[in-house]
């Protein structure tokens, strides 16, 4: 638990970081690529030091109830899964959302459809970015694509989660969740005390109490103005994200004549290509999003006026491709580059791509 | 200074925990390290590989289509990796059960009989030191002090008896390379 840094894997890193962030309880079920959160819990006993509760749970569908339950009491929860798994949870995850209840969930993302392969994949975009279950909403979606931001987001997952009461799903992939590389984990925050919480969470389920009303966790509304009106204010926090909550980094060239939008596992590999063309006097330059909902749309159509076109990669058949041409709006031609079912593109494969661009 | 490497050989071959050793050791001395592993269904006797950078600069990606270094210990790895060596690159393999040895000309190839010293030297739980030992006296990125410093930070205690016989295999595998 020291802050020197050490060497991780990013599945280990988010055990570490969750511990660290004084976190109340984390629920899991194992599935590859992302069994490491759980084992790494379980083998540092956090139950015997800060109190957080782990869980391995019967399944995904308990893992998201436990979370609703907990997330309801204004308790810092967290899951992790990978995409087979988090199809699963979505009818709790559109309850939370509806409910407005703060939780973190961990997707390392593998190869689909259905069981799919156990290789990485960022072929659940659409889903993190649309909502996932049913009914109109949002999830805030963080895209780590380093073992230090796997530890990083679970303290800044949390932050927003409670700031705007509201699911925070971790998009990461089987590369970063399965890589080590240097990390330096924050120093332990304590877990919150219950007083604490009920200060800072007027709204938790926390028992009766004759200073206040009974509180009510639910998305279940049976008058349809009553709904419309939880719809409306729901939208209204949306767009507070939106505007707030942006996130994303530019590397590269300064005067390029291409642009990657690049995300997770696949912006690594896209850093490369950016070095290895300008080995080759190619200009390059990489827009990531570090939050894929909220979208840096505003961004990337403004780079859409400084480059001559644009290069989609994600290993996926064109999920963020879409949010991309949305954001250009047919300005410059947007192309797309991406791998399936657990194959990793390598630098040189992007390059030759960009190359047929030029 | 940026070394990409991959390392290749049998699952049970210590070749994943040697790109953790020497990845460890480059934190150490304060270095950007990153460690990718091929994580399919590998089991012992299967496959095992594992990218492991050691760079003076942040790494970009953690997976690579070329190596500045492969080492190699089968010939299923021998057979794919040879070529993704970069020109003027090195290749280290270990010629037990090698039955078509690498023909490029424009790299620089060390076998090194690291198998035969284990079983010779007794130090068959240190082969993957020994190939590690070769490895640093071809490209020595990092010290053998620092590489100690990762063992001792790695191996759980009751294993702690064990580390001069690491460290021995080390220094035995370094003199496997002319």
């Amino acid at each position: 638990m020291e802050q020197e840094p050490l060497l991780l894997k990013g599945n280990e890193a988010v055990a570490y970081a969750a511990i660290l962030c004084g976190c109340d309880g984390y629920f899991g079920y194992p599935i590859t690529p992302q069994s490491e959160v759980l084992e790494t819990l379980a083998a540092l006993r956090p139950w015997e030091t800060t109190g957080m509760v782990v869980v391995q749970s019967e399944s995904e569908v308990a893992s998201v109830n436990m979370l609703y339950g907990g997330g309801g009491c204004g308790k810092k929860v967290m899951t992790s899964s990978s995409s087979v798994g988090i199809a699963l949870m979505q009818e709790g995850i559109s309850y939370m959302a509806g409910a407005e209840v703060p939780c973190l969930i961990v997707n390392v993302q593998r190869g689909g459809p259905g069981l799919g392969t156990i290789q990485p994949s960022q072929a659940d975009y659409l889903q993190a970015t649309r909502g996932g279950g049913n009914g109109d909403y949002n999830l805030i979606v963080l895209a780590p694509n380093s073992v230090q931001e796997m530890a990083d987001f679970v303290g800044l997952g949390f932050d927003l989660a409670f700031k705007y009461r509201t699911p925070v799903i971790m998009l990461a992939d089987g590369v970063i969740g399965q890589m080590m590389e240097k990390v330096v984990l924050q120093p332990q925050q304590p877990r919150r005390t219950n007083e604490e919480i009920a200060k800072e969470c007027p709204w938790a389920s926390l028992g009766r109490s004759k200073e206040r009303d009974i509180n009510v966790i639910t998305s279940l509304e049976l008058q349809p103005e009553k709904m419309e009106e939880r719809n409306i204010m729901l939208q209204k926090k949306y767009r507070s994200i939106e505007e707030n909550e942006v996130r994303y980094e530019l590397i590269g060239s300064e005067n390029p004549d291409v642009a990657i939008i690049a995300f997770g596992c696949s912006s690594r590999i896209s850093k490369k290509v950016v070095q290895i063309a300008a080995e080759e006097g190619i200009e390059i330059v990489l827009l990531r999003p570090i939050t894929l909902w909220p979208f840096p749309k505003d961004a990337i159509r403004e780079l859409s006026t400084k480059v001559k076109s644009m290069l989609v990669v994600e290993n996926n058949a064109g999920q963020m491709f879409y949010d991309v041409q949305h954001a250009v709006e047919g300005h410059i031609p947007v192309e797309h580059y991406g791998r399936f079912g657990g194959i990793i593109p390598t630098p040189q494969e992007i390059l030759d791509k960009i190359k047929t661009m030029l | 200074m940026t070394q990409e490497i991959i390392i290749a050989g049998f699952g049970g071959q210590g070749v994943l925990s040697m790109g953790k050793i020497l990845a460890y050791a480059g934190l150490m001395e304060g270095k950007e390290v990153s460690w990718m592993p091929a994580y399919g269904p590998e089991q012992r006797g299967g496959t095992a590989n594992v990218t492991v950078i050691v760079s003076d600069e942040p790494v970009s990606s953690p997976v690579l289509s070329e190596y500045d270094t492969a080492i190699i210990l089968n010939q299923p790895s021998l057979d794919k990796f040879e070529r993704m060596v970069k020109p003027g690159g090195t290749l280290i393999y270990d010629d037990f059960g090698i039955i078509e040895p690498p023909t490029r000309t424009d790299i620089n190839i060390h076998c090194v009989q690291a198998m035969r010293l284990a079983s010779e030297q007794k130090l068959a739980k240190c082969f993957n030191m020994i190939v590690l030992g070769s490895f640093l006296k071809a490209h020595p990125i990092v010290s053998i002090e620092s590489v100690m410093k990762a063992l001792r930070k790695t191996l759980p205690e009751r294993h702690h008896h064990l580390l001069p016989m690491n460290e021995d295999a080390i220094r035995q595998g370094a003199q496997l390379i002319k």
